[in-house]
């Protein structure tokens, strides 16, 4: 994995809750078997029109968000389905950071495997942000994951919280599987263990 | 120390928590489909790993598939490819697998019960949200991403961080007709699709324990629609008894030692939980969801709301995009909302319970002028038992199509799926914008109420028929 660096970037907005995984990425996009090529299908039935042409009226085609690298978004984003398609296609877009007030487990937990920072706040910061963003837009904020915090042109500076092992593993770029293989002999021991005590689940 | 169910299974899973990262817990279970395992597959390969317990593994194929014509060729070349890739990948790796041909064959959170795969006490994981199901058994089951598919084949364990438990209380006698499907509903409408978010639910109290293990599964099924990572049920003598001489069931020796540690699972009386929210079972009446979220849901005798009906800002919003899309009016009556296309299948309500009472509505009728109807098995065993039962007679007779099975309509990848602008009295579990289609408008329904609206082309209040 990229390891996740201090950034400055543009920030998108879409004020809109509960954005589910199939609007991140409809259903029509999830029977390719390879993992890249999603950010061209992120929001489809929003983003384009009927003949295929950018809908001009949904937030992210602005020209002012082209290249934005952090979209601000409203609460319980990427709920609904599993597919890891969903942060797959945010990524290939070119997010790496996500601000909202809250996320679905799963989607949450997906986006730290593929370089995606999804920043919690509060909904009053989230409101001022989207404010900041609304009267500015193309304003940058700067993402720093080090000293998690943010900071933006209008001084809405935050800080933010997130768990001790997936921000080391994030600005790293580590790969989790690789981290749980130092552990196998514990696994291994634990799978003994488990064999005595609950034999008849390895019949 | 008292410990919630939940956190007895944690404990008896937990591996070790290295300086630095999140605790390791152990997976007994893998649950697997052919739409959020490829990617895994591939990764292991490019990475030189190896399945690391492959008799953990069930895997079927169940999002692609056509529900008819299935002896010819996948038409769509890239499901088709998908399918092959399943199929491939299974072999490869020696898997079990009940692929389309297999009289096994079926959705996996209805195959995986029907073979005594899961039992009480398992970590059980699959790249599908509705994982949740297996939570009827008194298993940690919860939904993952395909990067943790590939983690869990290759090291049988999964970095995880200790969940919040939330207690649902439901007690009191459910009303004539209502199910579990109105249960799971109604707690969506109460707390929120953000509700459980944290949080692995335990489902407790006298509606809860009446319910059958079928019902059971359709109320963890949506656990993961009101946010929550898991779903529990306490295990007693209807899990035992449902599990009894299974395929993957204990057997001899292993079925006493296995029961013990099943009746050693329920929460302790005393045990605290983070968060507890209570309902009566008797003011649960047959749900209908109004518009593009399950939260957005309301009772057969209810009206559609108006966005001004909301104190919150967001709802109102949420509300008026809603009303627009489903093409409704503010104050509509429920049962004036007529209908073009019903849906009776899925993991949420695809078992030989939910035929039983489709049916049972539907004999003796016709479905209605301009209406499609669809019942799509969630296996081929419940289609089996349902031809046995002479049910599928009674759709045909009535004009429904009886189908093959697979997920089909419930998240619309095969297929099978809503036109612009229709509309759907769907026993599924999401009624997210286009989910059954571009442009598709979709009512979360019980069975009952999906077979009463097939034939008066509208909802109806099914406790008065």
């Amino acid at each position: 994995m990229e390891p996740y660096n201090k950034h400055e970037s543009i920030a998108a907005l879409m004020n809109r809750s509960n954005v589910d995984t199939d609007q991140i990425i409809p259903k029509q996009f999830l029977k390719k078997v390879e993992r890249s090529g999603f950010g061209v299908h992120l929001f489809h039935d929003w983003r384009y029109n009927e003949d295929g042409s950018d809908n001009t009226e949904f937030e992210l085609n602005k020209p002012a968000f082209k290249d934005a690298k952090i979209l601000v978004v409203g609460d319980n984003f990427g709920c609904g389905s599993s597919r890891e398609h969903a942060p797959w296609a945010i990524a290939d877009y070119g997010f790496n950071t996500i601000i909202s007030s809250s996320y679905a487990d799963i989607f949450y937990n997906n986006c730290f495997k593929n370089s995606v920072l999804p920043i919690v706040v509060d909904k009053t910061t989230l409101a001022t942000l989207m404010d900041e963003v609304s009267a500015n837009e193309g304003v940058k904020f700067v993402v720093d994951l080090e000293n998690q915090q943010v900071t933006t042109p209008a001084g809405n500076d935050f800080k933010f919280e997130v768990d001790h092992a997936r921000k080391e593993n994030l600005s790293k770029g580590l790969d989790d599987i690789s981290l749980t293989l130092q552990q196998i002999d514990k696994i291994d021991q634990y799978e003994e263990k488990h064999k005595q005590s609950h034999p008849w689940l390895w019949v | 120390m008292k410990k919630t169910m939940y956190e007895k299974i944690w404990d008896s899973h937990f591996v070790v928590e290295a300086a630095g990262q999140a605790p390791l817990l152990y997976v007994d279970r893998h649950l697997m489909h052919e739409v959020t395992s490829p990617q895994a597959f591939e990764g292991l390969r490019l990475s030189n790993r190896k399945v690391r317990n492959p008799h953990s593994i069930l895997a079927t194929m169940d999002h692609c598939v056509p529900t008819k014509n299935r002896d010819l060729p996948i038409a769509d070349p890239i499901a088709k490819k998908q399918i092959e890739t399943m199929a491939k990948n299974c072999q490869d790796n020696n898997l079990n697998l009940y692929d389309m041909k297999n009289p096994n064959n079926g959705v996996i959170h209805i195959v995986v019960p029907e073979h005594g795969f899961v039992h009480p006490g398992m970590v059980v994981v699959c790249g599908d949200s509705h994982t949740a199901t297996h939570g009827a058994f008194g298993a940690l089951a919860f939904g993952i991403g395909t990067s943790e598919v590939e983690h869990v084949m290759a090291t049988q364990t999964l970095p995880q961080q200790k969940s919040k438990t939330m207690l649902i209380q439901i007690d009191g006698e459910l009303s004539k007709y209502a199910s579990a499907k109105d249960i799971a509903l109604a707690i969506t409408g109460k707390i929120g699709t953000a509700g459980g978010t944290g949080h692995v639910i335990e489902y407790a109290g006298s509606a809860i324990t009446n319910l059958s293990m079928e019902g059971r599964m359709t109320l963890c099924n949506m656990a993961i629609e009101a946010g929550a990572r898991a779903g529990l049920v306490a295990p007693d003598q209807k899990t035992f008894d449902y599990l009894k001489g299974r395929e993957f069931a204990p057997s001899g020796d292993n079925w006493d030692k296995a029961l013990a540690y099943w009746k050693s699972l329920p929460s302790d009386d005393g045990a605290k939980f983070d968060t507890i929210i209570t309902l009566n079972a008797a003011d649960i009446e047959p749900q209908v969801t109004w518009g593009t979220s399950p939260e957005q849901v309301t009772g057969i005798t209810s009206i559609v709301p108006a966005p001004e009906d909301f104190d919150d800002e967001i709802k109102r919003q949420a509300c008026s995009n809603a009303l627009n899309y489903m093409g409704l009016t503010a104050h509509t009556k429920i049962t004036d909302i007529p209908v073009d296309l019903i849906f009776i299948g899925s993991c949420t309500n695809g078992r030989i319970e939910d035929f039983r009472i489709a049916a049972e509505m539907t004999k003796g009728t016709k479905v209605a002028d301009n209406v499609t109807a669809i019942a799509v098995p969630g296996s081929y065993h419940v289609k089996k038992q349902a031809e046995d039962e002479g049910l599928d007679k009674i759709f045909i007779d009535a004009g429904w199509e009886w189908r093959e099975p697979g997920c089909s309509m419930c998240l619309a990848m095969n297929g099978d799926e809503l036109t612009a602008g229709q509309r759907s009295a769907s026993t599924s579990n999401r009624n997210f914008e286009g989910r059954q289609g571009k442009g598709g408008r979709t009512h979360l329904v019980s069975p009952a109420m999906a077979a009463a609206a097939a034939s008066a082309g509208h909802f109806v209040d099914i406790r008065t028929l």
